[in-house]
């Protein structure tokens, strides 16, 4: 197989919410999405930025493994734009025994062309999967574009039983919203294999960020939510995965 | 009655005898004696009515002393000795460790003997002056250390400390980081122990060379503060001349040792030592006596941390300004693993730690966790749990300092560490390597001053800087640097022990102690990225009229320390241990071992102020980075790269401590249980608890 190179944003040797554990976490540059909160505005273009080989990571990894001992996660940007590097790189991953988490939007999931995907999640151990919305035209206005693939793919994970980590983040005003989480909560209590419900209280500390990058960031008027308010958040959800349970 | 008198242990007691018995040996009494504890924090208790009023009016007295610009009062008349002042209380109805430095709580002692100039700047910039006749009596009939250093300093020393190519000496303040072994008040008793300074006394004899007189002069002194300790004793009416009989009096006996320390000296570090599970010993005792409770327990240990905190110094603004406060660095070390593979944590390091939940967090005294591997994982998941609650622990690596020291080390100020009563050091601030750079390049004139300070070696003439050049001229400036250095302490640590000598403390150790010459060095990433600079990209010189380089431009990109690059982590590395085998080359007072730190936790501000444009981009007056810390901002890959860089320097080379300062949100340490709450899997696969022992590996400072 030809050496393929990543186009990486930047490398987190100490990566501590990004799955089990302490974590060398890769952010791979390029996005699709253009989420309203979007904290990393500057991992969304595609031109180059830092390239390296799957063996200069690995090496890299190497040199602090004595501390990453919970593995390797793929973030972004989007990852999974770069579906075949990324495969490359966990099937090595693999075979060294490094465990291997994938963060990603699912948005590049194609229900009738499964066949990358599939070979990548051979070697994937654990996705966390982020949630934008649970309502279809809601999330088309907070990303720009449909959530149906997503939840395929929550469901496809399902069926090829790979753990998942949802991750949502709840925004006053857009997320927040009983009627939105209970039925997230619903959906999630279909799914047999999410281990962990991770809520992201929704927070404004990017727009120094796209004040650089002269982006106009557009939840300026959306408060940060308060930590109780998450609680509650999280709780809704949970009222209807439990209540699905019994 | 001969094979019973035979058979007699001294001091007499119910604990399990041993070769303590026969000698002063702390060490064989707690291993004896101990009980390690692998069980939870779920014994412990909450503070006493008697606490909570009793630091209610502690914290009406920080209050007060705030509201007043950061002194309460000062006392002017008196020079602080162990025997100066009467009795102190802040409410003696309901302290259960009494005593204090002066005859008020917070009223700052006179300590003259560093430096008269010293003592009385301190009170008159907080609008004290010194009694006149005390000012008369140290600047005519008693000589003081700062006096004898001056004395005795070259030109060249002067010009180097002016210059600040050598910072923060104690040749006007007390050096410190010295621990007396407080412990061995309570276990035997004051008398017993004037009992064995006399026997080494008397072993001194034969050919009286100046090493013997001197050690001999000492030791006599030593008694007298001894005799002394047994006076303050009686002053807060106790008889400190008998062992403790009870954890209480252990507690208070051993307090008494520290403060005789703390009113004769105003040392820049004044550590207690390692004292948790010793006194565990006796609370054990109490507790399975049935003459103590768990909650009288933990008031003893409040109430003792309580004293602690009530420490205090008189200080100039400079100082303060020097190290970020007035720092009393009462460095207490917890935990850590014995050398027959028992753990060391005992209850009591429960107890002291939980201090911080009773009275709340504070720098002082610093809680010091010596953190091993091997650590019970119970004590882990507490010292991570109060870490969380109140960023107020530092940690330390055992497993390291247990190869060199043993298990009965403990740290003074942040990183040295010291067998305790058995090792002491000689404190030797810094030599500032950034700007020997700099005077490598400039040929020993001073980028700031323009003045020659170093020696006037041929400087670097050429528009680009060329690596093995610098490299050739900085090992040369090295050199001269490391001599003057050592020399320039030698003076201090002269004078400091013949001017003002730690008595108490010293009285409180063996006959031989083992001395390290702590030196130390500040601007080691500064150093590192610039020759990386030197090397990897171009670096232009920038001079002014008169040709010394004044700045310099950096064209290209190079690899910077703190990215686990070796490329520049292996010019670190060897920078450390090319200077410490410069030092090595010298003769250092007393035959001590030389060591050396990389330590700057706070001093690096001052430092950077005082250093000039440097050829890795730096700017005059940016700090330089803490300690062993990459610069600021220049590790592009997080923090397990960044200590990955710093792990790589040589605990050999670098023996007196190796700091690195590591401040990270909580959030970034991971989700709390609330946002990380599963579904059905268990918790510490996802949160801080479980994976926190991979991030302590040198030392983590809380910076408070």
């Amino acid at each position: 197989m030809a050496k393929l190179l990543g186009n990486i944003h930047s490398i987190e040797t100490c990566g501590t919410v990004d799955g089990p554990g302490i974590r060398f976490v890769v952010f791979m540059q390029g996005c699709p999405m253009r989420c309203l909160y979007c904290h990393n505005p500057d991992s969304w273009s595609l031109d180059k930025n830092k390239t390296m080989t799957v063996d200069e990571i690995l090496k890299k990894y190497d040199g602090v493994k004595e501390f990453c001992k919970g593995g390797i996660t793929v973030s972004g940007g989007e990852p999974l734009l770069q579906i075949d590097f990324l495969t490359q790189l966990f099937e090595k991953a693999d075979e060294l025994g490094i465990h291997t988490a994938l963060d990603t939007s699912g948005i590049m999931f194609k229900p009738n062309n499964t066949q990358k995907i599939d070979l990548l999640l051979e070697h994937t151990k654990l996705v966390l999967l982020d949630i934008k919305h649970i309502d279809n035209d809601e999330h088309i206005k907070l990303t720009g574009h449909s959530n149906i693939n997503i939840l395929k793919f929550a469901k496809y994970l399902d069926s090829k039983n790979i753990p998942v980590w949802i991750r949502h983040v709840v925004v006053p005003t857009i997320t927040d919203n009983k009627v939105y989480l209970e039925q997230l909560g619903k959906f999630l209590s279909e799914l047999k294999n999410i281990q962990a419900l991770d809520i992201l209280p929704y927070h404004n500390m990017a727009i120094t960020k796209y004040e650089k990058l002269e982006i106009d960031y557009q939840l300026k008027n959306i408060p940060p939510l308060s930590k109780s308010e998450a609680i509650e958040a999280r709780n809704v959800i949970l009222s209807k995965v439990k209540f699905a349970e019994k | 009655m001969e094979t019973l008198e035979k058979n007699k242990v001294y001091p007499e007691t119910s604990f399990k005898s041993g070769i303590w018995n026969k000698e002063i040996n702390v060490r064989d009494f707690i291993q004896n004696n101990y009980e390690p504890y692998t069980g939870d924090s779920s014994f412990l208790s909450g503070p006493t009515t008697a606490t909570v009023q009793l630091w209610n009016e502690c914290l009406d007295l920080f209050e007060k002393e705030r509201a007043k610009g950061g002194v309460l009062d000062m006392d002017t008349e008196i020079v602080s000795t162990i025997t100066s002042h009467g009795a102190g209380y802040i409410d003696k109805s309901l302290e259960q460790v009494v005593g204090l430095q002066t005859d008020a709580p917070l009223k700052r002692s006179m300590q003259p003997f560093g430096g008269i100039r010293m003592a009385e700047g301190a009170c008159s910039s907080y609008g004290y002056t010194i009694d006149s006749n005390i000012s008369d009596i140290f600047r005519k009939y008693r000589k003081t250390h700062n006096q004898g250093v001056f004395d005795a300093y070259t030109p060249e020393m002067r010009k180097a400390r002016h210059a600040a190519i050598l910072t923060g000496l104690p040749d006007a303040y007390g050096r410190g980081r010295i621990i007396g072994d407080y412990r061995r008040i309570a276990l035997y008793g004051i008398d017993r122990l004037i009992e064995d300074k006399l026997e080494q006394h008397a072993s001194i004899d034969g050919d009286m060379t100046s090493d013997k007189i001197q050690l001999k002069e000492e030791i006599a002194d030593q008694i007298s503060a001894l005799k002394d300790m047994i006076e303050l004793g009686k002053i807060y009416g106790f008889d400190i001349s008998k062992p403790a009989r009870n954890a209480k009096e252990a507690i208070q006996w051993l307090y008494f040792g520290y403060l005789s320390a703390v009113k004769e000296q105003n040392g820049a570090a004044m550590s207690i030592g390692r004292t948790s599970t010793f006194l565990d010993i006796y609370i054990e005792r109490d507790l399975k006596e049935g003459i103590l409770t768990e909650a009288q327990a933990q008031e003893l240990i409040d109430h003792f941390i309580m004293k602690l905190r009530l420490v205090k110094f008189a200080r100039t603004p400079e100082y303060n300004e020097l190290f970020s406060g007035d720092p009393t660095w009462v460095t207490e070390s917890i935990g850590g693993m014995g050398v027959d593979g028992r753990t060391l944590v005992t209850k009591n390091s429960f107890r002291y730690l939980h201090t911080l939940e009773n009275l709340g967090p504070a720098p002082e005294p610093n809680m010091t966790v010596l953190w091993s591997k091997r650590l019970p994982h119970n004590f882990k998941q507490y010292a991570a749990h109060i870490s969380i609650k109140t960023s107020a622990i530092q940690y330390e690596n055992d497993d390291i300092m247990r190869v060199i020291h043993g298990d009965d080390y403990a740290v003074a100020c942040c990183v040295s560490s010291m067998v305790v009563g058995k090792e002491m050091q000689f404190f030797g601030a810094r030599a500032n390597l950034a700007k020997c750079l700099l005077y490598a390049i400039n040929g020993g004139v001073d980028e700031r001053l323009k003045e020659q300070v170093g020696p006037k070696y041929r400087p670097i003439t050429s528009e680009y800087l060329d690596y093995n050049e610098v490299m050739e001229k900085y090992d040369d400036m090295m050199e001269w640097l490391a001599g003057l250095y050592v020399n320039t302490l030698n003076v201090i640590h002269y004078m400091h022990d013949k001017y003002c000598y730690e008595k108490a403390q010293m009285a409180l150790h063996d006959r031989d102690v083992k001395r390290y010459f702590a030196t130390g060095i500040a601007g080691l990433s500064v150093v590192a990225d610039s020759l990386s600079a030197i090397k990897y990209a171009k670096v232009k010189t920038i001079r002014d009229e008169n040709g010394i380089v004044v700045d310099y431009k950096v064209e290209g990109d190079f690899p910077k320390y703190g990215n686990n690059d070796d490329r520049v982590d292996e010019i670190a590395v060897n920078l450390v241990h090319t200077f410490m085998n410069k030092i090595r080359k010298h003769y250092t007072y007393r035959n001590s071992i030389p060591t050396m730190s990389i330590l700057t936790i706070t001093s690096n501000v001052v430092y950077g102020k005082k250093t000039g444009n440097t050829p890795d981009g730096r700017k005059q007056g940016i700090p330089l980075a803490p300690g062993a810390n990459p610069m600021h901002g220049r590790d592009e890959n997080g923090a397990v790269a960044s200590l990955a860089s710093v792990a790589k320097l040589p605990f050999r080379d670098a023996q007196d401590g190796i700091s690195n300062t590591f401040s990270i949100i909580p959030n970034a340490l991971g989700k709390d249980e609330v946002f990380m709450g599963d579904l059905n899997i268990s918790l510490d696969q996802g949160c801080c608890a479980g994976n926190c022992e991979d991030f302590v590996f040198i030392s983590k400072n809380s910076d408070n």
